[in-house]
């Protein structure tokens, strides 16, 4: 059974198309880059995999689990489905520690000793261990989005889903972010990434899926979509952003 | 020369004691009231019309809307009148006046705190789901907390009218600050000190809070 068994989903705002007909799986272990121009429904389709974003036609498991179908209930499929935004969204009323613990604490009923130290044994491992304290707005941008992937990770996720982790830093801390990310990937984790850091998808994607106005147009292993993209557009995309 | 010959002798502190502390005691606790208990009904009704279910938004809309198009004196005398005719017993002013203030205050504290909650980015609310909190978490726990933060300043300046809009009981014969002054100056004969001390009073407190608000304000910044 795939982790993620995305079928036919189709979406629409109004008369607008945002998902056409998407179909595409993820393995367990597996690491999938969604690539494409922006308003390819790339974002959209990453959301619809954790019920953020409501779909109208097909259908979507997750680890077998249908997450449009009525009876589903969210909170638990999405308590062990890890999401990592472009805009890290801590909330910055509490502090980093906070952060960490209140998904375990409120979500999973871990006590609150507990919380912390998983929630401060995975800072560590971000490298963030000496800012427990402070508050995600006295962080930079590249310190905030370890931290947001560690908060999913103490959740203890069966798969993390990433939605254009690296869109919103400045250069100098994308490595930083990226860095973390391959060391899940070595680790075994399933990761769908929604990205354009093509250097990341060559270095531990094993399947990289293009998007253009909401088709999946491309979903070519690593080696083949590098190497012959079949479509033009993607070959078009992928000399715009690799060319410099 | 206007010659007003003002005399406040007759203000000792058991004169202040007997007439004025009660009436001090009970505009302090009417607005506390009607401030906790608006906050928390405005921010029900607040969450119920960013709802997306018509059912919830069409009642709390007409609500508020009503209450903040009657002047308060009306809410305050219907209410006064009205419920004993229903419910076929006296409620006592006191008691009318803090439900009648909640009850209103509601309205405007509900507006403020959807303007609160609107101020939230979107991906707040997106990233408590994707952690698996339910919809009532991720308000107590992200939303809300942030919402009021923003707002306090405005909650506060508002709560500061409500307390001069306590002095509107006077319409249902309660006994608040102003009421203990003018049965002070009728006794005394002494009605132009006793508005005055009265007028003093009311602008200390709600000049000293609004002073306050302002701070807060910069502070609030400073930590954003």
């Amino acid at each position: 059974m795939p982790m993620i068994e995305i079928k036919n989903v189709g979406k629409w705002y109004g008369d607008f198309n945002v998902l056409a007909d998407c179909t595409t799986q993820v393995e367990k272990g597996e690491v999938i880059v969604v690539c494409g121009p922006s308003g390819s429904g790339k974002s959209t389709l990453i959301k619809c995999v954790n019920g953020l974003e409501p779909f109208q036609k097909g259908e979507i498991l997750v680890n077998g689990t249908s997450v449009g179908a009525p009876g589903t209930n969210l909170s638990r499929l999405r308590s062990h489905v890890g999401m990592v935004f472009q805009h890290f969204e801590l909330f910055p009323h509490m502090s980093i520690t906070e952060n960490l613990t209140i998904g375990q604490v409120k979500v999973l009923g871990r006590g609150k000793e507990e919380a912390r130290d998983k929630g401060l044994k995975l800072l560590d491992r971000v490298g963030l261990k000496a800012h427990a304290h402070k508050f995600p707005g006295q962080l930079s941008g590249g310190q905030q989005q370890r931290v947001a992937i560690a908060r999913a990770l103490a959740m203890d996720p069966i798969c993390m889903l990433f939605d254009e982790p690296t869109s919103a830093l400045d250069p100098e801390m994308i490595n930083e972010v990226l860095d973390v990310m391959v060391q899940l990937a070595k680790e075994g984790m399933t990761m769908m990434c929604v990205t354009h850091e093509m250097g990341f998808a060559r270095k531990v994607a094993n399947r990289v899926i293009f998007m253009d106005h909401g088709r999946i147009v491309e979903d070519a292993d690593k080696d083949e979509f590098f190497g012959t993209p079949r479509s033009d557009r993607a070959q078009q995309f992928l000399a715009k952003i690799l060319n410099h | 020369m206007l010659d007003l010959n003002l005399d406040f002798a007759f203000l000792t502190p058991d004169v202040i004691s007997g007439y004025i502390v009660k009436g001090f005691v009970f505009s302090l606790q009417l607005t506390l009231v009607a401030m906790l208990g608006g906050i928390v009904l405005g921010t029900l009704l607040a969450l119920m019309r960013l709802s997306s279910k018509p059912w919830l938004v069409m009642p709390a809309a007409a609500y508020v809307n009503t209450m903040r198009s009657i002047p308060l004196v009306m809410v305050i005398l219907w209410f006064f009148l009205l419920i004993p005719l229903l419910s076929g017993r006296p409620l006592g002013a006191e008691m009318s006046a803090m439900i009648t203030f909640t009850l209103f205050e509601a309205a405007y504290y509900s507006e403020i705190m959807r303007a609160g909650i609107q101020s939230i980015p979107k991906g707040q609310v997106a990233a408590g789901y994707a952690l698996g909190m339910t919809y009532g978490q991720t308000m107590r726990e992200v939303v809300l907390p942030q919402a009021f933060r923003n707002m306090l300043p405005v909650l506060l300046t508002q709560t500061i009218i409500l307390f001069q809009d306590t002095s509107l009981v006077y319409a249902i014969g309660a006994y608040d600050l102003l009421k203990g002054f003018e049965i002070a100056g009728k006794n005394f004969n002494r009605p132009v000190e006793t508005y005055l001390v009265a007028a003093a009073i009311y602008f200390v407190i709600c000049f000293s809070l609004s002073m306050l608000v302002k701070k807060l304000q910069v502070r609030i910044a400073i930590i954003r």
